[in-house]
């Protein structure tokens, strides 16, 4: 926390009255930017241009040069049967796109919260004094290093329904009265996704809650004893408004995350109604059923949604990302 | 209202003693100094009392009864830290508030009107709506002490509050605090400091400590006057006593002797010392004149006024017989 800082100092905006320094350093900082700005616009900008292009064309695998412009008919298209029946088509009226924005969005709403809580309650605990802090610190790590695709295919075998080792425990201990194929099965699919994604990401969170707790100065818990504050109150109106900032952007950094969830479905529940989501059916549409143009028009709404949700995270929520004390 | 006593209090942060026995009484209304060298125990001594540190041996009684355990906020203190610790995310009347909102008891009414006179003491009322990083250094120490003041404490304790202030500003703030005591006869005060004019301004009693021991606990002007070592001689006083050990010690039958640089006049011939002028600082009201005479460190006289002495010049010196200071080899005075 800069104590020390008056007041954040006022930037030029007058524009005439800029020094010469003012002046020098913003020429210093956009060519420092330059760089990072021409790699963005190469690997993010232009394939999200041409995946927006290609969402209103009738593009396919085998004819990517010859796509050609169909306007919003992968969106919403309205077809006359020979029969003289109306159809509805198109992605908008697509109930398996709805089913997937579905479980994408119930999997990052319950994902994030119990990252956050659980989070929260790691970092708490980390940033406590006791001897071995250290270790415990970097071993709470390990999930978040392993990479996605090993620890699925190692829950995918620990969830397994004949041979897994939660199956097993679960009928030695007379929890389970027979095996049950956690991923296979619809009602079990989303909750062992969740698992394994919670598992995997708390410690990102934890690590990023820390950060924000350690920089909460020690004394005003001191202040906060003498004042006979109790601990969990001064959890409530002292360290959570205090953290507060480093929660916010944590949960943002996660919530994008789960919002374009992949890996960890694709590995662990291949093809499953249950857990299918935006990423993984667009995916699907993209190279398996050589839909091109319709796997693009669902990656530039899988686009819209994410960013949509992130503004109004960020308005309602009132994000700051200066990290600043409020 | 509250007496304290401490009675062979011990500290031991593992296996590093930091207080090692002190007996202490603290009286009802007193305005109480601790004052020593870095590392000598003073703040771990003060969140003694406060209770935010456990007492490892020893007995703490607030007005005769045993304390040790009691949580902090249950020991009727405040306590002012040197880093002001207010809350970041709370107004200034927040910050003030909260202790009192969260006790049961107290309506409304009755917290405002407590914040505001507090704030009206301090001429902080203009700042109640404002976030403590909109405050210079020395508003912020004022809230801290105004938050202190709200929750009516019968002992107030400060952690070293001026430190992180300007000169200008500390003598100020100084001044302020003794008001404060002034004004609020019935609270008894115990404050932390590493700056000797702060402890001989303010303080009704200094306690001097060194190394985890008490030195010597008496009036400002009893350790000026009767240092009770060499350490408290040296330590209280501005300039520093000059300390004269050797064959001219001996002359006055002792190990060493102490003499401050106000007690020594200059005199045309036949003084009891002379040296060579090495340095001097005129202050305008006073100045200092550094004599190289054969001592550790160089003999310093204080003059009232200007002076034009040069370096090289030769003086000679007479203490005033009857402001010196005789000191044993153990370092304890000679009376």
């Amino acid at each position: 926390m800069a104590t020390d800082v008056m007041a954040t100092p006022v930037a030029a905006t007058g524009g005439k009255i800029k020094s010469e320094l003012m002046q020098q350093r913003v020429r210093a900082a956009r060519w420092f930017l330059l760089p990072m700005l021409i790699a963005l616009a190469v690997v993010a900008g232009w394939p999200l241009l041409r995946s927006i292009y290609f969402s209103f064309t009738d593009a396919s695998l085998n004819n990517i040069d010859g796509a050609e412009w169909i306007g919003f008919g992968n969106y919403f298209r309205v077809q006359q049967l020979a029969s003289g029946a109306v159809r509805y088509r198109g992605l908008l009226v697509d109930a398996d796109w709805w089913n997937a924005v579905w479980n994408t969005l119930r999997f990052a709403a319950t994902s994030v919260f119990f990252e956050a809580v659980l989070g929260m309650v790691v970092a708490l605990v980390l940033n406590a004094e006791f001897k071995g802090r250290g270790i415990v610190r970097a071993a709470i790590l390990i999930p978040w290093a392993i990479p996605t695709i090993v620890s699925a295919k190692m829950w995918s075998w620990m969830l397994n329904d004949q041979f897994g080792i939660l199956n097993d425990l679960g009928m030695r201990l007379g929890l389970l009265s027979q095996k049950v194929a956690w991923t296979a099965t619809a009602e079990t699919a989303m909750q062992a996704v969740l698992v394994v994604d919670i598992w995997k990401t708390t410690p990102f969170m934890a690590l990023l809650i820390l950060a924000g707790l350690q920089m909460v100065p020690k004394d005003i818990y001191e202040a906060a004893e003498i004042d006979g504050v109790h601990p969990i109150k001064q959890f409530f109106r002292i360290t959570l408004p205090l953290v507060r900032p480093a929660l916010m952007v944590a949960i943002i950094f996660r919530l994008l995350d789960a919002l374009r969830i992949f890996d960890l479905i694709y590995v662990l529940t291949p093809n499953s109604s249950a857990t299918k989501t935006m990423s993984v059916l667009a995916r699907e549409n993209l190279f398996d059923f050589d839909k091109f143009a319709y796997g693009s028009a669902m990656s530039t709404l899988l686009f819209l949604i994410i960013a949509i949700l992130t503004i109004v995270y960020i308005w309602l929520g009132k994000v700051r990302f200066d990290g600043g004390d409020r | 209202m509250a007496s304290i006593e401490l009675r062979n209090i011990r500290k031991a942060f593992g296996a590093v003693e930091v207080i090692k026995g002190v007996d202490l009484e603290v009286r009802k209304g007193e305005f109480m100094v601790f004052v020593g060298p870095s590392g000598c125990g003073k703040s771990t001594l003060l969140r003694l009392i406060s209770g935010l540190e456990d007492i490892t041996s020893g007995e703490m009684l607030f007005d005769g009864k045993v304390v040790n355990a009691l949580a902090p906020s249950k020991r009727g203190i405040a306590m002012v830290f040197q880093s002001y610790a207010l809350y970041p995310h709370m107004t200034v009347y927040e910050n003030m508030a909260f202790g009192l909102t969260l006790e049961k008891g107290h309506s409304k009414d009755e917290i405002q009107q407590r914040v505001e006179r507090a704030a009206d003491m301090l001429q902080i009322r203009q700042y109640l709506d404002r976030l403590p990083k909109q405050l210079s250094g020395g508003q912020r120490q004022r809230v801290a002490i105004g938050r202190a003041i709200t929750r009516d404490p019968k002992v107030f304790l400060f952690d070293e509050p001026l430190s992180n202030l300007d000169a200008a500003l500390r003598v100020a703030t100084r001044i302020e605090i003794a008001k404060l005591h002034e004004s609020m006869d019935h609270v008894t005060m115990i404050y932390v400091t590493h700056d000797q004019v702060e402890a001989m301004t303010l303080a009704d009693r200094i306690c001097v400590l060194r190394d985890g021991l008490v030195e010597q606990v008496g009036t400002p002007m009893e350790l000026y006057e009767h240092p009770n070592s060499v350490f408290v001689a040296g330590f209280i006083g501005s300039p520093k006593m000059n300390f004269i050990s050797g064959e001219k010690a001996a002359a006055f039958n002792a190990e060493t002797v102490g003499i401050r640089g106000e007690h020594i006049t200059i005199v045309p011939d036949n003084g009891t010392w002379s040296g060579t002028v090495i340095h001097t600082e005129n202050l305008g009201a006073d100045s200092y004149v550094y004599l190289e005479m054969g001592t550790e460190e160089p003999v310093v006289v204080r003059l009232d006024g200007a002076n034009d002495y040069k370096s090289g010049d030769v003086v000679h010196i007479a203490p005033m017989e009857d402001k010196i200071h005789r000191f044993d080899g153990a370092g304890k005075p000679i009376r």
